[in-house]
């Protein structure tokens, strides 16, 4: 070792260092490049930017605390609130986990980190990026690190930004188990398999607390509590969160239209929570719903009201009125409850025990249901407005439309295929069927006559085919739906629009005359096709299902008094703030009041009718 | 140095007390030491903590999983790689986490870069305090060389916040291993003008040899680890004894020196910083493909399991241990640093000012590497 050659002049050899260059740096006149993943100040691209607060609540200083934007549109369907970000540099300590835990992955730190300025209320800053804020971030020729500050920044100097591989979030939803579609394709077996309680807790993890979904849900669910409910492994608690606002889950759990999906912050990047499933596990893990939520009615009220229709708005306003202490009775035509979605998805989507086994419940709390019974034909609409106190109209959209193409009378229409196969004596199938139209009752039509086929000609080859003026990117059906029909080996005829069912020489249908579309609207806007006329197509079928819609049969409503009805400008029911139409004490909700067309919005109009019923009937109260 | 009180002793010599700190040439850091002194000599020391006390076990009760992690490095400025690694071992044990093979090469890399980020910050405290303002200044510019690679690897020079539960944050950028060689190269360039200038130097030799001697025995009983142990004679690192990370899958060795003076503690800490660097080649040649992550759970969500653990690793200072406690709940119950400086800074080095000229004191306590905010937490 050479440390016993100890030497007072060994320190001579630094001498040498005197005629070198120095390595120090003559700052601010000579700057350092900060490196690339620095962590700066903050940048927040606004657009894309959904106001969550996740970064608010993981900031381990309190530094960030969301402010509104009276500027920015707040957009609850689609997930993005006008908040916005402030960051107090007073506090923050640029340890970038707010760009880690961004779902939008808006938030990254730039590789700035000089604020000159003589005021500390500087030090609050809602920081934007550069493309929405463009004259605060400078090209380095107009760029001066003596005037540096939040509002004088270089551009394009990103430095640490998110990177989903290390990020706080799962952008991966947990794989819901599903039927092959070889294997489901071939009987009526639910599709969907459900959550075991693992996943479900797995799923349920996910959940960021952030509280988007409530504001886009139409009855505005405690989703962050159910959800939260599961993952504490308390299904009772998370039953009890979703009763608050749905009386269905089991029907919900299967067949909602999602809305809160959509506006999820996990969605931008990834894949939203899976809040449907979740709310099926529960609904489906608990056996008993009674024992579980310990609710009853209140004080009798001594007042009755009459539903029509024991649809989603009928059973969940059932529901609601009679916990508030009202006597209250539903009307249906149809031999149980469900309404629509008892006819309506196939057996594959919405078992009918499942329908059975939430309108049950609602039908233990003391709700009356006469089934059977045609309000207009068995029961008079004038008997039951005398009879009750309060009348709601739910009662869906039941008359199918047809496309009135020459021997359309010879197709089936798709609620009537639907209705007999699921609640009805059934129907023999061709080998080879159309489906007209593009939406989603279409393609359940679709899947389930494919399934009917297999049943029916186990040996044999079959085919279903769809044809809808809509091409692919216009098909009003979810991409869920058209992606699954697909799996199952039904062939898609996109823009392609009926014209006329042909026939052979024995009268028996041989197949479908289609033209080429042009265009499905107008300049407009409006649906208006136009069409190639030279380009024609003939579909080989033997036998044609339409399914292009259905609207509200309102003859169950004398004459007299179904002018004072009044509709919107869409042809709904128009109704005021409490849910009641222009037919005093007549409220109304479901497919004839509102546009979505889904039961959860059915379910939110039940919930504005129930606090109307009530404030109606008890104006002092 | 201000004399605080005078207490007649005798006819030739007074005791004096004096205050040594926290502001004084050769004191680093928020620390100060009261000396009695006869002459000058110490007679005997008394150490002050109590200046840095910024409550973070209590703090770490407030935050959650995911939040203590960018505190935790804070807990030690000079050395935050070790604060988040034992921060993250802690809660892995309790978690039961799994950290990928990439993941614990690149902690143990930017842990052993950290290593010598820490020894030559040492060495520039101690250089200047013996009047060496060039070694000094040498040591400060190439510690900076490393902090250059932690911004690149990390995005921060100091506060690193790069080791987390379940691996690191960011997998090493392109080109980032050539970077890391050039600049031990150059370091290591260095290290023949560092001994002629320094660690031959017979000024250094004079003023450490035999000076502040803490024997095996003593050491071990007060809790002396580290440098303090190694320097005396025993081998003992956590890295061997104990390994975590890939300590155990590289080839290295532990430098003691049988002394246990100033010097070789020093001469232990120049040792050390050339085996560093010669496992981070070592490291950086083996180092595997994969992810250097394992996801942690939703950091709102997170619950870890009712437990308890202590784990420890070698920081460059000694051991450093963490006990968690959970109660299975969203943050931790309790959390306690066992720091080395601790044991270092307040018995240690009251027993090695004992009978020591007064100049020798901030060259004492350096060579025993103590940092304040290690001490108070």
């Amino acid at each position: 070792m050479s440390e016993q050659k100890s030497s007072v002049l060994s320190s001579l050899e630094a001498v040498k260092y005197l005629f070198r260059k120095p390595k120090t740096i003559k700052y601010p006149f000579e700057l350092k490049e900060p490196a690339l993943r620095y962590r700066g100040f903050h940048l927040n691209d606004w657009d894309a930017c959904t106001g969550c607060g996740n970064c608010e609540d993981i900031c381990p200083n309190d530094a960030i605390e969301m402010v509104e934007v009276p500027d920015l549109e707040d957009r609850p369907a689609e997930g993005m609130t006008n908040r916005r970000p402030q960051i107090n540099y007073g506090r923050c300590c640029f340890c970038g986990l707010c760009v880690d835990i961004c779902p939008a992955g808006s938030l990254s730190l730039s590789r700035d980190y000089l604020h000159i300025h003589f005021n500390t209320d500087t030090f609050t800053f809602v920081p934007k990026d550069e493309k929405s804020a463009e004259n605060k971030f400078l090209p380095e020729e107009e760029y001066s690190v003596l005037k540096a500050n939040l509002n004088h920044r270089r551009q394009d100097y990103e430095g640490f930004s998110q990177d989903l591989d290390f990020s706080l979030f799962e952008p991966e939803r947990v794989r819901m188990p599903q039927v092959p579609p070889e294997e489901r394709k071939l009987s009526f077996i639910e599709q969907v398999v459900g959550y075991t309680k693992e996943e479900a807790s797995r799923e349920a993890a996910r959940c960021m607390e952030c509280g988007l979904c409530e504001d886009a849900c139409p009855a505005g669910l405690n989703i962050v509590d159910y959800v939260g409910a599961i993952y504490e492994d308390d299904p009772d608690e998370s039953l009890r969160e979703i009763f608050e606002d749905n009386p269905l889950p089991a029907i919900c759990g299967r067949i909602c239209m999602k809305h809160c999906e959509e506006a999820c912050s996990l969605g931008k990047q990834g894949e939203p929570v899976a809040i449907r499933w979740l709310k099926r596990w529960t609904a489906d893990v608990i056996e008993d719903y009674k024992s579980s939520l310990e609710l009853s009615p209140a004080e009798d009220k001594e007042k009755r009201v009459g539903i029509i229709g024991a649809g989603p708005s009928g059973l969940s306003l059932a529901y609601f009125l009679r916990l508030k202490g009202y006597g209250v009775t539903v009307f249906d035509s149809l031999p149980g409850p469900g309404g629509a979605v008892r006819i309506g998805p196939p057996k594959y989507r919405l078992p009918l025990e499942a329908v059975e086994k939430d309108a049950g419940y609602i039908a233990s709390l003391g709700v009356k249901f006469r089934y059977l019974t045609r309000v207009g034909k068995d029961v008079s609409f004038t008997e039951l407005r005398d009879n009750y106190d309060a009348v709601y109209m739910a009662v869906g959209n039941f008359d199918p439309l047809s496309t009135g193409i020459e021997n359309a009378d010879r197709a089936h229409l798709a609620l009537d295929f639907l209705k007999r196969n699921k609640i009805g004596e059934g129907i023999d199938v061709g080998r080879e069927i159309i489906v007209i139209g593009g939406g989603n009752v279409a393609m359940d039509a679709a899947r389930e006559a494919l399934r009917l086929q297999h049943i029916q000609y186990s040996d044999k080859d079959v085919m279903t085919k769809t044809v809808s003026l809509e091409d692919w990117d216009e098909m009003p059906a979810t991409d869920e739906e058209v992606e699954e029909a697909k799996e199952e080996g039904i062939q898609f005829n996109p823009a392609w629009g009926p014209k006329k069912i042909e026939l052979d020489e024995e009268g028996n249908v041989r197949g479908l005359l289609c033209t080429k579309v042009k265009s499905v609207f107008d300049e407009d806007g409006r649906f208006n096709p136009s069409f190639h006329e030279d380009r024609e197509k003939l579909l080989e079928g033997d036998m044609v299902i339409e399914a292009i819609g259905q609207k509200p049969d309102f003859s169950f409503i004398p004459e007299e008094t179904f002018q004072k009805l009044s509709f919107t400008e869409r042809r709904k029911v128009k109704v005021d703030e409490d849910g009641m139409t222009t037919l005093p004490g007549v409220f109304a909700g479901g497919d004839i009041v509102n546009s979505n067309l889904d039961a959860v919005t059915a379910i939110a109009d039940a919930k504005v009718a129930s606090e109307g019923i009530d404030r109606y009937l008890f104006p002092s109260s | 140095m201000e004399i605080l009180r005078q207490r007649d002793t005798g006819p030739t010599t007074r005791e004096l007390e004096l205050y040594f700190g926290p502001q004084h040439l050769g004191m680093v850091g928020n620390f100060s030491i009261t000396l009695n002194v006869k002459g000058d000599r110490i007679v005997s020391a008394e150490a002050n903590p109590g200046y840095l006390h910024r409550g973070f076990e209590k703090l770490m009760e407030e935050r959650n999983w995911i939040q203590n992690f960018p505190l935790v490095c804070r807990v030690n400025v000079i050395e935050p790689g070790s604060m988040e690694m034992v921060y993250s071992m802690a809660v892995e044990d309790l978690a039961g986490i799994e950290v990928p093979e990439r993941g614990e090469y690149i902690r143990c890399i930017y842990l052993e870069l950290s290593r010598v980020a820490s020894h030559l910050f040492g060495l520039w405290a101690y250089s200047k305090m013996l009047g060496f303002e060039t070694v000094g200044g040498w040591a400060m510019y190439h510690r900076d060389l490393i902090l250059d690679l932690f911004e690149e690897l990390t995005g921060g020079r100091v506060y690193n916040i790069y080791i987390w539960p379940g691996g690191v944050r960011r997998d090493l950028p392109e080109g980032f291993i050539g970077r890391v060689k050039r600049t031990l190269h150059e370091i290591g360039g260095k290290v023949p003008d560092y001994n002629k200038t320094f660690f031959e130097n017979r000024v250094f030799h004079e003023r450490a040899r035999g000076i502040g001697v803490v024997g095996k025995d003593e050491a071990k009983e007060m809790g002396g680890t580290g440098q303090v142990l190694r320097a005396a004679g025993q081998e003992y690192d956590i890295r061997k004894v104990d390994p975590y990370g890939v300590y155990d899958e590289v080839d290295w060795e532990v430098h003691t020196r049988e002394e246990g003076d100033a010097y070789s503690r020093i001469m232990v800490i120049r040792d050390e910083m050339i085996e560093s660097v010669h496992m981070v080649f070592k490291l950086l040649k083996d180092i595997p493909d994969g992810p250097a992550y394992n996801k942690v759970p939703n950091p709102f969500k997170w619950r870890i399991p009712e437990g308890e653990t202590y784990v420890r690793l070698e920081s460059s200072r000694g051991e450093l241990g963490l006990y968690l406690l959970s109660d299975g709940g969203q943050r931790p119950y309790r959390a306690h640093f066992r720091t080395p400086s601790y044991p270092h800074g307040l018995t240690v080095l009251e027993k090695a000012l004992d009978g020591e000229s007064i100049s020798d004191t901030g060259n004492i306590m350096i060579s025993l590497y103590v940092t304040a905010p290690e001490i108070d937490r």
